[in-house]
């Protein structure tokens, strides 16, 4: 078969089994938008900015774990595309993105629209590449896919001149099937010896948490997670990352841990012996202060990357594997070893942590006259019987959406943790609806956050994608109308979202409904006529307590016993 | 702590700036890089010295392997090894000093390699302190340049760090 470049490009992404790509048109990519236009198995995606490209490319991966792709320019296409990718990166999500470049004799003259997208994107990818030669794209897209899904997944660019996909030079193609890098061999199972290490101190262990994070979503582990808890009868959190990895109903489930987690999961942390982390790795936001993180514990750490062991805490027994395989193999030592778990210590140990749950750290005010943000997300769980995909923003809304919606499944909760990225929730959802479009799906988000992506809402009308968008509307940024009332004594310094627009006929003029809500009695119903509406983009438009916080609350640099809780707790 | 880590990767364009970007990223220092290619081609080896605990170090070391580039690495300061830096001094030399200085560069088994009225270039190799005791006995008026190229090492014994 003889193709020119552009036509490669396109043939690599079917025999890579991609059907769908987000993307945007620009000079230095209309080889392959010509490609594209000649042919039905890949279908494109038009977004309105390419940040909202290299998001639903971001949300398609996040729901399926299949790599997502994204196509955009050279120069502003690549530059507007960096946000996306930083966040991937930041999330470890695996996704491609294929850059236009200026043709290759122009590299390096300050050629129109050209930037040096490989020195751009370097630090924020799991790896870049520039092809420089027509018989090389192929074998560079085979390894993109694979780097990009394999290990710790994570973004990896593409980098195409123009001259590379020149539809008239032609030349034989044939994808590879395999492909076998010198450089780079992610480790596919963990040391055996070190999983029975790491069970003989499960089973001696009298105060033990289990604390997952995204790895467990991203090695899709969650079965032998829950087989492994239940075998134990430990506690088990998880970070932002992780939630629905393990189901948020059951019982040993403590609740999100960290800066916003449920006070049983941070106390029960700072009071254990053990903690077996899997897939997760030691954030800030989840330790507090270092020093201060654990104090009594020994610690088990299961990553695939070997880089995020030891990086933040120190570690007793490190397990380098990928999630799913050393869980098998620990239920395996669990099976073969002579001792159990220390049932009567444990049941103790249950009996503690059922006291820090008298505390009700997660209590509000259910009898507001104003809409309370924690009622209309466990209002969103009841009308999706808690089966949405729920994409989030960034925020106290974020924030709401992790504590209060209960996520039962993997892979139904998207949202930006490492970047933090406002902006995302809109695209993201249009990528996860592209791949679920039977199943529905959520946007929870902020006046604040929805402005920095809004234009997608066209690109849901041209390709009819009925997001549910749920709008916090609280009138201010309002993460950092918190941290300025605990922090800054309430100086309220530029968190205050004046000149809202009307977000009801803003969604109209979109071709989309949009209701307002602003009583506490209408919230289930409006969310339900929103929700009956199976083929219509709804955006409700919820006006909430702007002065709500987010409870429980570890300032940065504390312990995670010295939690500010919400006024409603108490213990009883 | 000093610790030299010598590290064997693909020859690629940009693959010496994943690991200068990475440095600067992550806040390590770089005390001296050298790089060039190997007897394959395809691979180019580098000798990098870094001061950190040995923490910061095992992260360092951890980082470099997750670069898909590199191929392997080896950190030196861990076994025995042997450890050659290449030094080019200019000095002053005029006739007054030629024999006190013939006999120094004589003494630390350096070369003389350029000659003028006025001036030596002196070509040296050794260790990284020889090199320094070297700039240290030459009388400090006398030195116009010092160019040196950084230790390579390489592991003492029979193993290699090779694919
Ligand atoms: C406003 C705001 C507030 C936040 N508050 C909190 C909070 O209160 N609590 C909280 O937890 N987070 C919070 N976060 C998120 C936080 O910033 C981090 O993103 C998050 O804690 C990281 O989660 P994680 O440790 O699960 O790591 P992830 O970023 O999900 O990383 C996954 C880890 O698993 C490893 N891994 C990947 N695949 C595999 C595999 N197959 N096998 C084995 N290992 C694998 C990776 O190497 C990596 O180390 C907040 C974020 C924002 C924006
Ligand atoms: C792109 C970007 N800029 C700034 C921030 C800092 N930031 C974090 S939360 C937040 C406020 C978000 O406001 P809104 O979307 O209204 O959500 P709320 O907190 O009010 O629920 C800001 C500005 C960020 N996370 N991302
Ligand atoms: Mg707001």
């Amino acid at each position: 078969m003889e193709l020119s470049g552009a036509e490669i490009v396109v043939q690599c992404l079917k025999d890579e089994g991609v059907d769908v790509v987000f993307g945007y048109p620009g000079g230095a990519v209309l080889h392959i938008y010509d490609a594209i236009f000649k042919q039905d198995d890949v279908q494109h995606v038009l977004v309105r900015h390419e940040q909202g490209a290299v998001h639903a490319a971001d949300g398609f991966a996040r729901s399926t774990g299949k790599a997502g792709v994204a196509l955009v320019t050279s120069g502003p296409g690549a530059t507007n595309a960096v946000t996306g990718i930083a966040t991937a990166y930041m999330d470890s999500i695996p996704m491609v993105v294929l850059t236009g470049q200026v043709a290759s004799p122009f590299i390096g003259s300050d050629a129109f629209q050209e930037v040096d997208t490989v020195g751009i994107t370097r630090p924020c990818v799991k790896h870049n590449f520039l092809i420089k030669r027509v018989e090389d794209i192929a074998e560079t897209f085979k390894k993109a896919f694979y780097i990009a899904t394999s290990g710790r997944p994570g973004p990896v660019v593409v980098d195409i001149p123009k001259d590379i996909t020149d539809p008239n030079i032609k030349i034989p193609y044939a994808y590879p099937d395999k492909i076998k890098m010198r450089s780079y061999n992610p480790v596919t199972k963990g040391h055996m010896g070190q999983i029975r290490r790491a069970m003989d101190l499960m089973l001696e262990a009298r105060r033990p948490v289990i604390y997952t994070g995204g790895g467990v979503v991203l090695g899709d582990a969650d079965q032998e997670l829950i087989e492994l808890v239940r075998k134990l009868n430990f506690p088990i959190t998880s970070t932002l990352m992780g939630l629905g990895a393990y189901p948020s109903s059951d019982r040993l489930f403590l609740g999100m841990l960290g800066m916003h987690g449920t006070y049983e999961a941070n106390m029960a942390m700072h009071e254990s012996d053990l903690i077996i982390a899997i897939g997760a790795r030691f954030d800030d936001r989840v330790t507090g202060h270092v020093e201060k993180f654990c104090p009594g514990a020994k610690i088990v750490h299961v990553d695939v990357d070997p880089s995020s062991i030891a990086k933040n805490v120190r570690v007793d027994v490190p397990i380098v594997g990928p999630v799913r395989s050393v869980l098998k193999d620990m239920l395996k030592a669990l099976g073969e070893h002579k001792k159990r778990p220390m049932a009567e210590a444990i049941n103790d140990w249950w009996g503690q942590i059922d006291r820090w749950r008298g505390m009700h750290c997660l209590r509000y005010d259910r009898n507001s006259s104003v809409i309370k943000p924690q009622y209309v997300i466990e209002t969103l769980h009841k009308v999706t019987n808690g089966d949405a995909i729920v994409c989030s923003d960034v925020g106290q809304h974020q924030m709401f959406a992790a504590q209060f919606y209960g996520f039962d499944k993997p892979r139904r909760w998207i949202n930006s943790g490492g970047l933090g990225t406002m902006g995302f929730g809109l695209p993201s959802a249009m990528g996860c609806k592209v791949a679920h479009p039977d199943k529905d799906v959520a946007v929870v988000t902020g006046e604040g956050s929805i402005q920095m992506c809004i234009q997608e809402l066209a690109t849901c009308k041209q390709y009819d994608l009925p997001l549910k968008i749920i709008l916090l509307n609280n009138g201010y940024l309002g993460m950092v109308r918190q941290w300025q009332e605990f922090f800054y004594d309430s100086r309220y310094s530029h968190s205050y979202v004046e000149a809202l627009p009307d977000f009801v006929q803003l969604t109209q003029s979109y071709g989309h409904v949009g209701m307002r809500v602003e009583k506490p009695g209408d919230v289930e119903g409006a969310m339900k006529e929103a929700f009956a509406m199976k083929d219509r983009l709804v955006f409700l438009d919820i006006v909430i307590d702007p002065g709500e916080n987010v409870y429980p609350m570890i300032e940065a640099g504390k312990g995670h016993h010295e939690m500010y809780l919400s006024p409603e707790s108490e213990l009883v | 702590m000093r610790h030299i880590i010598s590290i064997l990767m693909e020859n690629e364009a940009g693959a010496l700036s994943r690991v200068a970007g990475l440095f600067s990223a992550r806040g390590y220092n770089i005390e001296s890089l050298t790089v060039a290619p190997t007897e394959d081609t395809s691979l180019s080896r580098m000798t990098l010295v870094t001061n950190g605990s040995e923490e910061i170090v095992e992260q360092i070391t951890k980082q470099l392997n997750k670069l898909i580039d590199v191929v392997k690495l080896v950190e030196l300061t861990e076994g025995p090894h042997i450890e050659r830096e290449m030094m080019l001094i200019k000095l002053k030399a005029e006739r007054a000093h030629r024999a006190e200085i013939t006999s120094l560069v004589e003494i630390f088994r350096g070369r003389i390699i350029d000659v003028t009225d006025t001036s030596y270039i002196v070509e040296m190799t050794g260790s990284v302190s020889k090199l320094d005791a070297f700039i240290e006995a030459v009388h400090e008026d006398l030195v116009v340049e010092v160019v040196r190229t950084g230790p390579s090492g390489i592991a003492r014994g029979p193993k290699s760090l090779g694919v």
